[in-house]
């Protein structure tokens, strides 16, 4: 391994009540890399995910983000947890977006992108309005800034979140299968925004099912079966020559 | 439009395609149970509206003397004073009492329903008497470090008057009602939202009064308006009490001159026209709050009556068109 990960799981577990959901998961996302996660539902992948920005609690092991733990701090060989404003300012700094996009219905496009900088990074009005318009031209939606959520289409809805979670210029996105609750044909719309940010170097890990996708941007590609990751490597290899049987039995059904 | 959808239908079909038949004109179906019912009512209304107009002792002429007279329009304008301190009282510490009884803290979960427990479950007329005499239980008020020095004290006779008795019995009241109706507007909200704003970095409080609320607020809204009508309503209860509201200003107006029914007359009007008021306003809010479900909010009234209007003239037009 290179000297700094930006995400760094060592053998972590998570379980709910006495279902195991991880089992010992690890992974090294270097800082720049597209790592896309694939696996069945169920597999903990998008759990995983969520342990990244302590959305969820990890039982046992080590998670780290650009050279932090996630929701403690380590003194001496002593664990604290962290307060809950220590957390929000880790979460700040990464970026998330969800298979059922939860933008904030109440607000505009715009209010949606611009919340987060005001209210949290305490950016000026017409700075933020500013800098939300530009993301918004960039992922193709300058022209709806003042429409509400729900007069959107998925694809559209999926494009804001991208664009509100860049608002916070966040050193890591996390992405929560972006394109699983999207008609199939604006699937592709998504899919360029993200491939489009993939560019620009941002690091990025991608729940998702979308193989063709993980071939194409990713840098890398884990399969996770039974809250283990059971094969990773480079996408084309991994998909087109399976070593693990579960890994084939898997592409084989989605394939 | 007509020949143009023809025209398309034999473009995409064979030409020999079918005419669109002609409108069902059916016989209506009888009601006659409609017609028996119909009777019974205008013969109660014919009674009802025979006795208001020719019965002497309704005194009309005294409810138009008393009507806007000085001393009602100044309860009047109390009545209106304690429902809106009330409302806020209850509406703040509702606010207060649901997070409690959301929060992870069983202490201050067990707290929040103890509270409720309680105050809903005494009658509020008797929390209105109880917080009149709080002198008998505590004689002297003071204000300082439990079970240490004190800072200031009184009286609670001195201080604890009619009006601030009525604040606190209709308030604290009402927090309790308040409490489980923003719980239920809290609860409503999908947990999708809490999820994205926590990942933006928001803290809890910052989610609450800036995501969670205003998303609530079309489930709170609407019961809230309606506990608004039922207090204006209540405040009639602290004339018990002796605070010159709008009912006890026409107690005392007819306890002088014992025009009993006239005076209850002007008070029930006034109740009446402001719950409409009240309502009106209830129906604006309402929609104030739909904001983001613009097919379902954004025609007000007058555009609802327009479209009533419309589809019926086209109705009418169609069957006069027909005949």
């Amino acid at each position: 391994m290179n000297q700094r990960s930006m995400v760094r799981a060592e053998n972590v577990y998570k379980s709910y009540g006495s279902i195991d959901v991880l089992h010992g998961v690890d992974l090294n996302v270097a800082p720049g890399e597209v790592c896309c996660m694939i696996g069945a539902s169920g597999s903990g992948k998008s759990t995983f995910l969520r342990c990244i920005n302590h959305l969820e609690k990890i039982d046992a092991g080590r998670l780290s983000v650009d050279g932090d733990l996630v929701g403690y701090i380590e003194r001496g060989d002593k664990l604290f947890e962290q307060s809950e404003r220590e957390i929000a300012t880790k979460r700040a700094e990464i970026g998330m977006v969800f298979q059922r996009f939860n933008l904030f219905e109440q607000m505009t496009v715009l209010g949606n992108v611009m919340e987060a900088p005001v209210r949290v990074k305490r950016q000026g009005k017409s700075e933020a309005r500013e800098r939300a318009e530009r993301l918004l031209s960039r992922v193709g939606l300058a022209d709806k800034a003042n429409a509400y959520p729900q007069q959107l289409s998925g694809g559209q809805q999926q494009r804001v979140a991208i664009a509100r979670a860049l608002a916070m210029e966040p050193k890591l996105m996390l992405f929560d299968e972006p394109t699983s609750a999207l008609d199939p044909e604006l699937v592709g719309e998504v899919l360029q925004v993200m491939r489009d940010l993939a560019t620009t170097g941002m690091t990025m890990v991608v729940v998702t099912h979308e193989m063709a996708f993980a071939r194409e941007v990713g840098d890398s590609l884990v399969f996770l079966d039974g809250g283990v990751i059971v094969e990773s490597g480079d996408p084309r290899e991994v998909l087109s020559d399976p070593r693990h049987p579960r890994t084939k039995a898997f592409l084989d059904k989605v394939l | 439009m007509v020949s143009e959808r023809f025209v398309m239908a034999t473009l995409e079909h064979k030409p020999e395609v079918a005419a669109r038949p002609e409108r069902i004109r059916a016989i209506p179906k009888r009601h006659p149970g409609r017609w028996a019912v119909a009777l019974v009512i205008v013969v109660l209304g014919l009674m009802l509206l025979h006795t208001i107009l020719s019965n002497p002792r309704w005194q009309w002429g005294v409810v138009g003397d008393y009507f806007t007279s000085r001393r009602i329009l100044a309860g009047l304008l109390s009545t209106f004073l304690l429902t809106a301190i009330a409302m806020a009282v209850g509406i703040v510490l509702g606010v207060v009492l649901a997070v409690m009884r959301l929060s992870a803290n069983p202490l201050m979960r067990s707290a929040a329903s103890a509270y409720i427990w309680f105050f809903r479950g005494t009658p509020v007329f008797v929390q209105i008497i109880f917080w009149f005499n709080i002198s008998a239980l505590f004689p002297k008020l003071s204000l300082g470090i439990p079970f240490g020095p004190e800072f200031v004290s009184g009286s609670a006779n001195t201080f604890i008057t009619p009006f601030l008795a009525a604040i606190l019995a209709l308030g604290l009241n009402e927090a309790a009602y308040m409490a489980e109706i923003v719980r239920a507007g809290i609860i409503s909200v999908d947990p999708g939202q809490t999820e994205a704003a926590q990942a933006l970095g928001m803290s809890r409080i910052l989610t609450l009064r800036r995501i969670v609320l205003p998303r609530a607020m079309r489930v709170i809204i609407p019961p809230t308006g309606n506990q608004a009508i039922g207090m204006l309503k209540t405040t009639s209860l602290v004339s018990v009490i002796a605070y010159t509201e709008l009912l006890y200003s026409a107690q005392l107006i007819y306890s002088a001159n014992y025009k009993t029914i006239p005076l209850l007359l002007v008070a029930s009007l006034w109740y009446l026209l402001a719950t409409t008021v009240l309502s009106i306003g209830q129906y604006y809010i309402e929609r104030r709050f739909g904001r983001g479900n613009a097919h379902l909010s954004h025609r007000g009234v007058m555009l609802r009556v327009i479209d009533y209007l419309r589809q019926r003239r086209r109705i009418a037009t169609d069957v006069g068109g027909r005949a």
